[in-house]
């Protein structure tokens, strides 16, 4: 290979028939690799969501119609989603804890989204349906086993959460995550993922 | 062909390796010192081009089945949902679909070129034959292929092919109820279709490795036909020299398959695979693919009966042994001579042999009734029963004329006008090169090699080379091959 290689190197000298084929090859490795990751974009790209399973990604709720006590269980784009319409006695439970002794501490408030008009209605608790240990969607009101503290109890490996689905014993890290909702109305929120 | 191995493992681990799995030197041997001759042109750089074409199919496949449901509720659904919302699935799916047609654009000339240069011929046999089911496998994955997507042509295409094994006498029956798993084609035949569209080009990669095996028994054949006789002299490493060459051509195909996605993405296709299959409508035009016209018109060329073969079979016969020949090739033409430079009968025999295959493709393309040209302008035919009860029928030239004789006759005659054509129908254009297509391979190619007079050929490759360089006039003494 090399004696063939070399005949080029007759024309301006060894080292510049060097530098210049070095240059060919630099350039032209550098083209097919830009060319490579071109094309390796579209094919992890596609790995994505696509627009319909995007389009899918919110849902509107009328929170008039879950009982009181009670609570709704919903899917937006296969993730569970709890909507709870707590009683006094639960929104007094929820609000008479020290937030500072909580593992993932959180006032009730802040698990609140204000209406349009800046008010919060406390009946109406929006969380995520998914355990954050590893992801088991807890029981509760629906299935009659509140756990100790009132609010959910995860059966996988036994995380309590309280009425405002906050973490309050076992091996989950954070209290329930509250997703991206709004008032449209009223009675009507928009829950997106 | 290929020596000694060169391969010298530098580093310590290449070394570790090389001692436990040779799969470096095996790659170095095959791909970097492989002597080639040095004369290759560009009809040779069509393999690279069929490997990248097959690892493109691959790739964008696998993606595509991920999208894709098998289901003729929601096949079509889905590949419009990859179309429209899987980001980049129309990209994706272009480069598939436009990837086919490329595909077979590049076996056709890479077979056209192992035909014109005798390739097949000894010690190529094998090789050629691993060819020549590597063809086959593509043609099959091709044809279910096209059926996944669910429309019009898709389901009427695949119902007019497994119908057609129906007419081969005592298993055709069995073995199209077996292909399509029901009464008609259906769920199970999608199934079916889809598993062994995912199966398929993994076989064909596994017949590649083979083919580029027998390749390296042999060695490259080269545009003179004359065997490498000093590998110093006759041949050049793969790497660099070949692996530029190849990849020069892979760039210019790449641009011209990248013109067709980009560009004209549809325009290979057909208007009514855009519309869901309907198993109670078949669209007015049957047609296959571009790649499989050819066949396509050898199939309908034979429209009568040849004793007690009926015109069907006959068809079905003819369309699978105008591929199936090709398996016994090397052992039809006679000739010593493996390349057609040096044989100038059979060089105008093969030019017309390629013209007759692009032409069967036209002729697969169009209508077999209608007409390429006229032999007179249309005419105005009365046709009716004459007193006898027997069908008759009269050409006028002016509409008047017409009218007054249909109208002169009584109404028990039955009397209507219609256009009268006459011309040239492309079914006997069809028959005139299906004929070509057959004779060429059993007749002018076995003839030929006993009485045609080959040209002188070059000493060696080596010789060609200089021979052209110097534009040496006067013949140089003919080579033992």
């Amino acid at each position: 290979m090399a004696e063939h290689g070399s005949d080029s190197q007759s024309a301006g000298g060894a080292h510049a028939g060097e530098t210049r084929r070095d240059f060919i090859h630099i350039a032209a490795v550098t083209v097919a690799g830009g060319g490579a990751a071109a094309l390796a974009w579209p094919f992890l790209q596609q790995l994505g969501p696509a627009a319909d399973t995007r389009a899918l990604s919110s849902t509107e709720v009328d929170v008039s119609k879950v009982p009181l006590g009670g609570e709704i269980r919903i899917l937006i784009g296969g993730m569970p989603f709890f909507v709870r319409h707590r009683t006094d006695a639960e929104i007094q439970d929820a609000r008479n804890v020290d937030v500072s002794t909580l593992r993932d501490p959180q006032t009730d408030d802040d698990r609140l989204q204000p209406k349009a008009d800046g008010t919060r209605n406390p009946a109406i608790l929006v969380t995520s349906g998914s355990c954050t240990h590893l992801g088991c969607v807890p029981v509760g009101p629906a299935q009659g086993t509140l756990g100790d503290f009132g609010g959910w109890y995860c059966p996988c490996h036994g995380s309590h959460y309280d009425t405002s689905g906050r973490i309050r014993k076992g091996p989950a890290p954070l209290n329930l995550p509250v997703p991206k909702y709004e008032y449209t109305s009223d009675s009507i929120i928009k829950i997106s993922l | 062909m290929s020596g000694p191995s060169t391969y010298e493992p530098k580093s310590g681990f290449t070394r570790w390796l090389d001692a436990r799995l040779p799969i470096a030197r095996l790659a170095y041997d095959s791909f970097v010192d492989f002597p080639t001759p040095k004369n290759l042109n560009y009809w040779w750089t069509f393999g690279g081009i069929l490997a990248i074409c097959l690892v493109t199919q691959i790739l964008t496949g696998v993606v595509l089945a991920m999208h894709y449901v098998a289901s003729t509720d929601q096949a079509f659904a889905s590949v419009e949902r990859i179309m429209r919302d899987v980001d980049y699935g129309w990209l994706i799916r272009f480069i598939h679909a436009n990837g086919a047609s490329m595909f077979f654009l590049a076996v056709y000339i890479h077979m056209f070129r192992g035909l014109y240069y005798g390739s097949y011929k000894a010690p190529r046999e094998v090789l050629w034959i691993l060819g020549c089911v590597i063809y086959l496998l593509m043609v099959a994955t091709a044809f279910m292929g096209y059926v996944l997507p669910w429309g019009q042509m898709s389901f009427h295409g695949s119902a007019v092919i497994t119908n057609l094994l129906g007419a081969i006498p005592l298993v055709g029956e069995t073995i199209k109820t077996y292909l399509m798993g029901g009464p008609a084609i259906g769920d199970p035949t999608l199934n079916r279709f889809f598993s062994l569209h995912y199966l398929l080009p993994f076989v064909i990669a596994g017949v590649v490795v083979l083919h580029v095996w027998a390749l390296h028994v042999a060695g490259n054949g080269n545009p003179t036909g004359v065997s490498v006789k000093e590998v110093k002299k006759d041949t050049v490493p793969f790497h660099p020299y070949y692996t530029v060459k190849d990849g020069f051509a892979i760039l210019l195909f790449l641009m011209l398959f990248a013109a067709f996605v980009f560009y004209f993405p549809n325009i290979l296709g057909h208007a009514d695979n855009s519309i869901e299959a309907n198993p109670l409508q078949t669209p007015a035009h049957i047609v296959p693919e571009w790649y499989l016209l050819p066949f396509y018109a050898i199939l309908r060329a034979i429209t009568f009966d040849v004793g007690p073969i009926p015109a069907k079979l006959l068809g079905v016969l003819a369309m699978f042994g105008a591929i199936l020949i090709l398996f016994v090739l090397p052992w039809l033409d006679t000739s010593k001579v493996r390349s057609m430079r040096y044989r100038p009968i059979a060089q105008q025999m093969f030019v017309l042999f390629v013209l007759s295959a692009v032409g069967l493709g036209f002729c697969g393309a169009n209508n077999p009734d209608d007409l390429i040209f006229k032999f007179r302008e249309d005419k105005l035919s009365v046709s009716y029963s004459d007193t006898n009860g027997v069908a008759q029928a009269r050409l006028f030239d002016d509409f008047g004329e017409a009218k007054a004789f249909q109208s002169s006759l009584p109404p028990t005659a039955a009397a209507s006008i219609e256009v009268s054509a006459s011309g040239f129908k492309w079914l006997w254009l069809s028959q005139g090169l299906s004929a070509y297509y057959f004779l060429y391979f059993l007749v002018v190619l076995p003839l030929l090699g006993i009485v045609e007079k080959p040209k002188p050929r070059p000493a060696s490759i080596a010789d060609s080379v200089h021979r052209r360089t110097k534009s040496e006039a006067g013949a140089v003494p003919q080579a033992a091959e």
